[in-house]
């Protein structure tokens, strides 16, 4: 079906708005692909289906908008004190004088920018790759948009048990910025890593991650997305996971006018497990906050496990938006899959849209959902109270205990810690 | 200890009256019991004396060692030494009970301007007080009365009461629930609380839990009034010939 004219011009604005970086044949013709791949399904508008609770408009439109810095140099850090590899990008830029060398045993770390100036390169079978794979059955535009564009990012093979996390640390100086940022990862066969992010790169982000587990990988995947107030953001994973692999995903989200997470995980070898998950804490008072996450798990193999576990804490007219699917192919049998998105709401300002979707086609598998929407337990809040607690650490308290699912997805007893200490921080510096 | 005087209370949202002119007086080192049909008004009392949102005090007054309670916050009226043994005990999924319990305490104390509690200290406290009640250590490390059994609900009040050893301790049909080795094990734990500076007043229905919990003055409760008070006799009176008679003689 030919494109509306709008959506064309929505397209080619976007498009003619940025350089496209020149390197290696393989990689031009992995960034013209995409080029081609988004102008057959146009940038998204908000008559999308897959856009209708989240407008696309800021991330679409050919400049960033604005957004204020915020300044971090009195709070402490996420990760401050976990022992790691440090990459730091500053609006999307690479910079050496803040990163840590990026050599660290049983794993091969490049820039993405140089990688693609490489003529041969293993990372040429998965660039825009993985993306391509899951534009099906859903169309994910402002993903080819970063396969085209993107600028840098880093390359990384894990080849054995790496002693310390890959930590990319997203620095925001300039309040125009733009950045488009696309990791490549491969983890071999009984390799083990685990990689953090933190920050909000830019005044707009896009990000993509296509990450391929071979058979018996393990991954761990954990992000804090930034104290900044006004940034944009839009990220996606794509993600292989092989036999026996497992793939593990964490994301904190305390701030942030627009942020859409997509997931795209596939499921392709047998006793796999995928497991993503979310916690989401919007203040809508100095600054909106809309934040999505958007989750698409297809099991191909048999006997797998996937877990989608997403929680949020709205005030002050935030809005929450989860749309979160499985897909279990007729292959996939004695799939056990669990899907759960809750929404607290702290007034009656604040908003959350679940659309929570199973679509399953064998006939032995297991597959639990569930989605709820809900005020403080006044009961709980009474009993506490009752007991000497007082109203606001009460309600802490109650916060913490509703979010406490989606952080024990965090394996490392460190970074749970860590992220638990930032969510208290996030409470204490509401109450005022 | 505990002093009410002509309260009267009514459904915030309803306006409809449920205490018509309570008079009540523990002191300090006694319990009192109050027993009463259902619908007499025995455990709305327990919730305005604790502080609970839904009613409102239209007359009369309720002092705790000569403080106004009414006016308090529910947390206020704990760090005061006011604390209500749940009917229906509330699940909390989530929150530890050795969180909730240290979070509590230390709350309290900080409302009293006292230190908090070390965790070493509150630990060697917790264990030695869980230990009478049966409460093992798999218990106290699950949410806060998430999966519990009645029995363990219970014992878990008695719990949070030992540990916060508050002034006055107002029990709201403890025994619901209870088999009969439980409402000993229950009892115990009250009676162990039992002290000369400390209050009680145990809400029922029925006088096999004042068995276990001898009262020292009993009243029985009726249309949002206190018809007649006695010694512990008057509730074996109850037990023989319910509260037919009662209600009549108040009429």
């Amino acid at each position: 079906m030919a494109l509306a004219q709008a959506r064309i011009d929505l397209t080619e604005t976007r498009i003619a708005a940025y350089d496209l970086p020149e390197g290696a044949t393989w990689a031009n013709e992995a960034r013209h692909t995409a080029l081609t791949r988004l102008r057959a399904m146009g940038l998204p508008t908000a008559r999308d289906e897959y856009w209708k609770y989240t407008n696309p408009a800021e991330l679409t439109a050919p400049a960033a908008p604005e957004a204020a810095l915020f300044d971090m140099s009195k709070d402490r850090a996420v990760f401050a004190d976990i022992d790691r590899l440090k990459i730091v990008f500053v609006d999307g830029v690479f910079d050496p004088n803040q990163s840590d060398d990026l050599h660290l045993e049983g794993l091969e770390i490049a820039r993405l920018s140089e990688v693609m100036k490489t003529d041969i390169h293993w990372a040429m079978e998965l660039y825009g790759h993985l993306e391509t794979h899951g534009q099906d059955p859903v169309a994910r535009p402002l993903a080819a948009l970063n396969t085209g564009f993107a600028t840098d990012g880093v390359v990384i093979r894990a080849t054995g048990q790496v002693s310390k996390p890959v930590s990319l640390i997203y620095l925001h100086s300039s309040e125009t910025s733009d950045a488009v940022l696309h990791h490549v990862i491969r983890v071999e066969e009984g390799a083990e890593m685990t990689l953090l992010e933190q920050g909000p790169a830019a005044a707009r982000f896009n990000k993509v991650t296509e990450v391929d587990l071979a058979p018996t990988a393990r991954f761990h995947h954990i992000r804090a997305q930034g104290r900044d107030h006004a940034r944009r953001a839009v990220t996606h994973s794509f993600v292989r996971v092989a036999e026996e692999a497992q793939y593990k995903s964490f994301t904190l989200t305390c701030n942030g006018v627009l942020t859409r997470n997509e997931h795209v995980i596939d499921i392709v070898g047998d006793n796999a497990v995928a497991h993503v998950a979310g916690a989401a804490l919007g203040d809508g008072k100095r600054a909106e906050f809309h934040h999505d996450d958007t989750v698409f798990v297809t099991h191909r193999g048999e006997a797998c496990e996937s877990r989608q576990v997403f929680k949020k804490v709205l005030r002050n007219g935030a809005s929450g938006v989860f749309q979160g699917k499985i897909l279990v192919t007729p292959s996939a049998q004695k799939t056990d899959g669990y899907q759960i998105s809750q929404a607290l709401l702290l007034d009656e300002d604040s908003t959350f849209l679940a659309k929570p979707e199973l679509e399953i086609y064998a006939d032995d598998v297991k597959c639990s959902h569930g989605s709820t929407t809900g005020a403080i337990d006044e009961e709980a809040l009474f009993y506490l109270r009752s007991r000497g607690v007082d109203h606001a650490s009460a309600t802490d308290l109650l916060v913490l205990a509703f979010i406490a699912e989606a952080i024990d997805e965090i394996e490392d007893e460190l970074l749970r810690a860590d992220i638990a200490a930032q969510l208290e921080l996030w409470l204490a510096r509401r109450r005022d | 200890m505990l002093e009410i005087k002509n309260l009267h209370v009514e459904l915030e949202e309803e306006g409809k009256q449920i205490l018509k002119g309570v008079d009540l007086t523990v002191e300090a080192g006694k319990v009192h019991a109050i027993m009463g049909p259902n619908g007499s008004g025995k455990s709305t009392l327990s919730y305005v004396l604790s502080g609970r949102d839904g009613y409102s005090v239209t007359d009369g007054s309720a002092t705790l060692l000569g403080e106004d309670i009414l006016e308090m916050e529910p947390e206020e009226r704990a760090a005061a030494g006011l604390f209500l043994a749940f009917q229906y005990p509330v699940e909390i999924p989530g929150v530890g009970n050795m969180t909730f319990l240290r979070t509590a305490l230390n709350a309290q104390r900080k409302l009293r301007g006292e230190d908090e509690v070390s965790a070493a200290d509150f630990l060697k406290l917790v264990r030695e007080k869980a230990k009478t009640l049966k409460i093992d250590a798999e218990m106290l490390k699950r949410p806060v009365n998430v999966g519990f059994s009645g029995g363990e609900k219970k014992r878990n009040e008695i719990l949070q009461m030992a540990m916060l050893e508050p002034k006055m301790c107002i029990l709201d049909e403890t025994d619901s629930g209870l088999d009969v080795d439980a409402m000993k094990l229950v009892s115990d734990g009250v009676n162990a609380l039992r002290d000369a500076g400390r209050g009680f007043l145990v809400i029922t229905h029925y006088q096999r839990l004042l068995d276990h919990i001898k009262p020292d003055v009993v009243h029985i409760m009726s249309d949002g009034r206190i018809i007649k008070t006695g010694g512990p006799e008057l509730a074996l009176e109850v037990e023989q010939n319910g509260y037919a008679d009662l209600l009549a003689e108040a009429v």
